[in-house]
């Protein structure tokens, strides 16, 4: 007897989302390329439907015997990358257009990918958290190489593809430690199994594979590569929505399935976090490509959200949503600026080619200044609130040293910054900018405005649905 | 409690002004011309003015309700806003003197720009506008992380303003300015956090009641410090003030010493000295003999200068080394001493800045070597320099010896060792300021091309002559402001004897 209420309340959008991803394929091979341009609204809405559906069964439930469970942490999280993959497929399209590579496959992709991050996000069973992994990095590796005539995006393809085979290696045979150990693949089994040193090794080793997902160092070095040579919207999806379901995912995994153990793991997250914010901030100093830069940026910030991750559940939990959340938002939309950049002869990708753009548009730059500020977590705007949440996780979870790196490492992480803000404002303009998408600008705004700028006078309430979304993990 | 909240109203007027300006220039971007951009920058400059003066009068209000007499906090609001942190604000006798020396400088600043700065002008005076309003916040703000938002959102349009207006190593200078004082507030960012904790609010109120431990103290003291210091600055992290001081444009320059320096001083007694008073009194030797080398030290590093701004830059950091000497006697005639040369020293150098501005505009140089034999073409000029040169030197009459003498009176009473070298201070800041006085201008016009320099214009009359009103004015009568921070001053140290 299938549970069709408890199927739905669970992974309700999953569903939703997979069987549009079917239809779409089939209504792709009746209409063929007609249907290229309408399928990017058609994937959009149905992302932001799936969106609305995790927000309908926000209390989650449990299906499949035990193989997912979704509660309101998960839900949170599903939330945010729904929307947020949205709009990254709805900007993509103009870019696509233009680069005559606008396919349906695309948006079938995005609605895979994001279907896989559902099903890691909902896992509560190693098998289940596989195969979404699996689903999620694969529909990522195609995307990563979707413009099948440029090299570069088929170097960063493949480079991706064959890193993150071995990750996903390294995922599995942990995950097969560990059940070797426990005696099984669920998440609350496994906790309540007597902690083993073969489990611990299985832990080790699923924990380099998450950390690779999440582009962490010591398993960063694919990060920079791919955002340099995979197509820009592609870029700004993997920067938003999988950023935000794979770190949620990882600090799943260290609640629900390693809690108990939280003295065996907290000190290799510590170091992993201080080496991320370490060679993320150091490396993004000298980058001249944008897309880089923005690359070693987010292994920075991923060090930032692992010390909540190392706080542990009860402390770091809710301040990780509100952290994940507003990076998110602002990582998209700085990558929506860089496509909103057109010059002669393509995109622009240098830093330098962003000289002047205060002089020639005012508007974006203080949009993305306000971005960048926000990100660097300078005050008065949103992401100081997030950087605000991970120290007093850290503090209080009595991290100091990791604490005084991030700060440091906030130091240096304005170098570059700043550098930003000097070419666009200070420089004088070299050439014109060519005319943007209003779509494109309209979601660097949205972002600026809501990362930026609204967060600050609803803090209280991000804060008080991620602190009452975390407490869905303690159930 | 209740009422019209004026310091709210005071705080953000000028961000209200700045979001209007930008609004009206977006809305008018179409139909400008080209050639109009001087005629655009004009109205904007004079919206600019029309903001800052309303907020001058806002603050004057403000002052108006505020009662000297008592002690505490007044003109309080509070609103609850995220966690155990609300949006608060209150002001004392340290802090409403503060804000009212912010408003005042500000119209100054921004009409002594307006024959020097042409290019942008829109943006400047939005910069300016948004700049007030985190330093007018920062002195109101009664909550601790309310307080960090401000302080450090200043950085923003400040780092905007040296490097789109300053002079020919900007970008040097900006970041400097920008990192420098950022390593200092993120440090203070974690102390602020582990208060939170440790506390459970930021409220001042409740932070100065509660006893951290000492060895606590230490550490968080430390990381206060830290942040302040290089506000300050204090020797020897005040290397990015020359640079900053000589790149920024002089209106830059007036309100980066007039007012942000202060916010260091500031720090020191509204935090430093009530809520970590054993951590204090610890540190207060290392503190002395760092006042003591900055006074002495930088006074002979400014002699050896050949730049103008960069000899007033060094002066400003012994002067502020008065305040540090001031602050950590821990007695009423250093707190107040401290005090009355933050103000004194926001007029004093203010003046000189805008007055080296005024041969800079029509010279473009700031080389001391280039000048000479000024007095024989601006007679008016040379009288303000001279009255200013005499202030910052601190000769009695003006509100430069009150200053002074009050924090070395302090330092006498706690350290006979820190007056005595602070006192040697005083003496080579007659050295330097009277060199630079009679090589810029006494002595003959070598300089062919100063035959043709004009004395002062009405706009550089209108920014100078109301600084020079008001240094003589307090050196005289000083009790005008002793009267206003008397009550704040004592309470500090009754905090800090733990009452």
């Amino acid at each position: 007897m299938i549970d069709f209420t408890a199927m739905i309340l669970t992974i309700g959008p999953e569903l939703w989302l997979v069987a549009i991803a079917l239809a779409g394929v089939l209504i792709g091979a009746t209409f063929k390329d007609r249907f290229n341009s309408v399928s990017i609204k058609f994937g959009a809405i149905a992302l932001f439907a799936a969106a609305a559906i995790s927000l309908m069964n926000y209390e989650g439930g449990e299906a499949f015997g035990g193989l997912v469970r979704t509660n309101t942490f998960v839900n949170f999280a599903k939330f945010v990358s729904y929307v947020l993959a949205g709009f990254a497929l709805i900007a993509s399209e103009g870019f696509l257009k233009r680069h005559g590579t606008i396919r349906y496959e695309y948006s079938l992709l995005i609605l895979l990918a994001s279907f896989g991050m559902g099903i890691i996000l909902s896992a509560a069973d190693l098998m289940t958290l596989y195969m979404g992994v699996e689903t999620l990095s694969l529909s990522s590796y195609v995307l990563a190489a979707f413009h099948r005539d440029s090299t570069k995006a088929a170097e960063a393809g493949l480079k991706y593809f064959v890193l993150g085979a071995l990750a996903s290696g390294m995922l599995l045979y942990g995950a097969s430690l560990v059940y070797g150990f426990s005696g099984s693949t669920e998440y609350a089994l496994i906790a309540a199994a007597e902690p083993s040193i073969g489990m611990m090794f299985g832990m080790v080793l699923m924990i380099v594979g998450l950390a690779f997902k999440v582009s962490a160092a010591p398993m960063h070095i694919w990060t920079p590569d791919v955002y340099e040579g995979a197509p820009t919207p592609v870029v700004a999806f993997f920067a938003s929505a999988p950023k935000m379901a794979s770190m949620v995912v990882f600090a799943n995994v260290m609640f629900t399935v390693f809690g108990d153990v939280i003295d065996q793991w907290q000190i290799i997250l510590c170091i992993i976090a201080g080496l991320s914010m370490i060679i993320g901030s150091l490396g993004a100093l000298t980058q001249t490509n944008i897309k880089r830069l923005l690359g070693y940026s987010s292994i920075a910030n991923m060090g930032y959200a692992l010390v909540a991750v190392a706080a542990g559940k009860e402390l770091g939990a809710g301040p990780l949503l509100v952290f994940m959340t507003l990076y998110v938002i602002a990582s998209l939309g700085l990558f929506m600026g860089v496509l909103a950049m057109r010059r002669k002869g393509g995109m622009v990708e240098g830093i330098n080619e962003l000289g002047g753009l205060m002089r020639k548009r005012p508007v974006l730059t203080i949009a993305l200044s306000i971005l960048i500020f926000s990100m660097a977590g300078l005050p008065p705007f949103g992401g100081f609130f997030g950087k605000w949440e991970v120290l007093t996780a850290g503090v209080d979870a009595g991290l100091m040293p990791v604490v005084i790196i991030l700060v440091l490492a906030s130091v240096v992480s304005l170098g570059y910054y700043l550098r930003l803000i000097k070419i666009m404002w200070f420089d004088e303009p070299t050439e014109k900018f060519e005319t943007i998408d209003g779509s494109v600008t309209m979601t660097v705004l949205l972002a600026a405005l809501v990362a930026g700028i609204l967060f600050l006078f609803f803090i209280n309430a991000l804060s008080g649905w991620a602190g009452s979304a975390a407490l869905g993990l303690a159930g | 409690m209740g009422g019209f909240p004026i310091l709210s109203a005071m705080t953000f007027l000028p961000l209200a002004g700045a979001l209007i300006i930008m609004l009206v220039r977006a809305a008018t971007a179409g139909s400008r011309e080209a050639t109009s951009s001087d005629k655009e920058g004009r109205t904007a400059l004079m919206a600019g003015l029309i903001i800052s003066g309303a907020t001058f009068i806002a603050s004057l209000a403000a002052f108006a309700g505020f009662d000297a007499s008592q002690s505490g906090y007044q003109l309080v609001e509070q609103y609850s806003w995220y966690r155990n942190i609300s949006y608060k604000m209150g002001v004392d006798g340290l802090s409403i003197s503060l804000i009212l020396l912010t408003t005042f400088l500000i119209p100054i600043c921004l009409l002594a720009s307006w024959n020097s700065i042409h290019n942008r002008v829109t943006e400047y005076v939005v910069a300016f506008l948004v700049l007030e309003t985190f330093i007018i916040g920062v002195f109101t703000a009664m909550d601790l992380v309310l307080f960090y938002i401000f302080f450090e959102a200043g950085l923003i349009p400040m780092f905007l303003v040296i490097g789109i207006w300053g002079g020919k190593d900007k970008i040097y200078a900006a970041f400097k300015f920008f990192l420098y004082t950022l390593i200092g507030s993120l440090l203070m960012l974690v102390a602020v956090v582990y208060m939170y904790q440790a506390a459970g609010s930021t409220d001042f109120e409740v932070l100065e009641k509660y006893a951290f431990d000492p060895g606590v103290q230490t550490w968080l003291w430390l990381a206060f410090v830290a942040s302040f210091a290089v506000k300050l600055p204090m020797w020897p992290v005040h290397t990015w003030l020359p640079d900053a001081h000589v790149q920024a444009p002089t209106a830059g320059s007036v309100v980066l010493a007039g007012v942000l320096l202060k916010m260091g001083g500031y720090g020191f007694l509204r935090f430093s000295l009530p809520m970590f008073p054993d951590a204090s009194q610890l540190f207060q030797p290392v503190m002395f003999a760092l006042a003591v080398i900055a006074i002495v030290y930088t006074s002979l590093v400014a002699w050896r200068q050949t730049d103008m701004k960069k000899l007033i830059a060094y002066s400003s950091v012994a002067h502020m080394g008065f305040v540090t000497l001031g602050v950590f006697a821990f007695n009423e005639a250093g707190v107040q001493g401290a005090i009355f040369q933050m103000l004194s020293h926001g007029l004093i150098s203010g003046a000189l800045f805008l007055i080296v501005g005024v041969v800079y505009d029509r010279m473009h140089t700031r080389e001391i070597a280039a000048y000479g034999g000024l007095v024989h073409r601006m007679p008016v000029y040379a009288t303000f320099f001279m009255l200013f040169t005499m202030a910052n030197v601190g000769l009695p009459g003006t509100s430069g010896f009150i200053g002074e003498i009050l924090t070395m009176v302090g330092g006498f009473q706690a350290s006979t060792w820190a007056a005595a070298g602070a006192a040697l201070g005083v003496i080579f800041s007659a050295v330097y300021m009277l060199t630079l006085y009679r090589r810029t201008v006494f002595g003959q016009m070598t300089n062919p091309d100063l035959n043709s320099i004009r004395d002062m214009n009405l706009i550089e009359w209108v920014c100078i002559a109301p600084l020079a009103f008001l240094t003589i004015l307090f050196g005289v009568a000083p009790n005008l402001i002793f009267n206003i921070t008397e009550g704040s001053a004592l309470r500090i140290l009754n905090l800090m004897a733990g009452g």
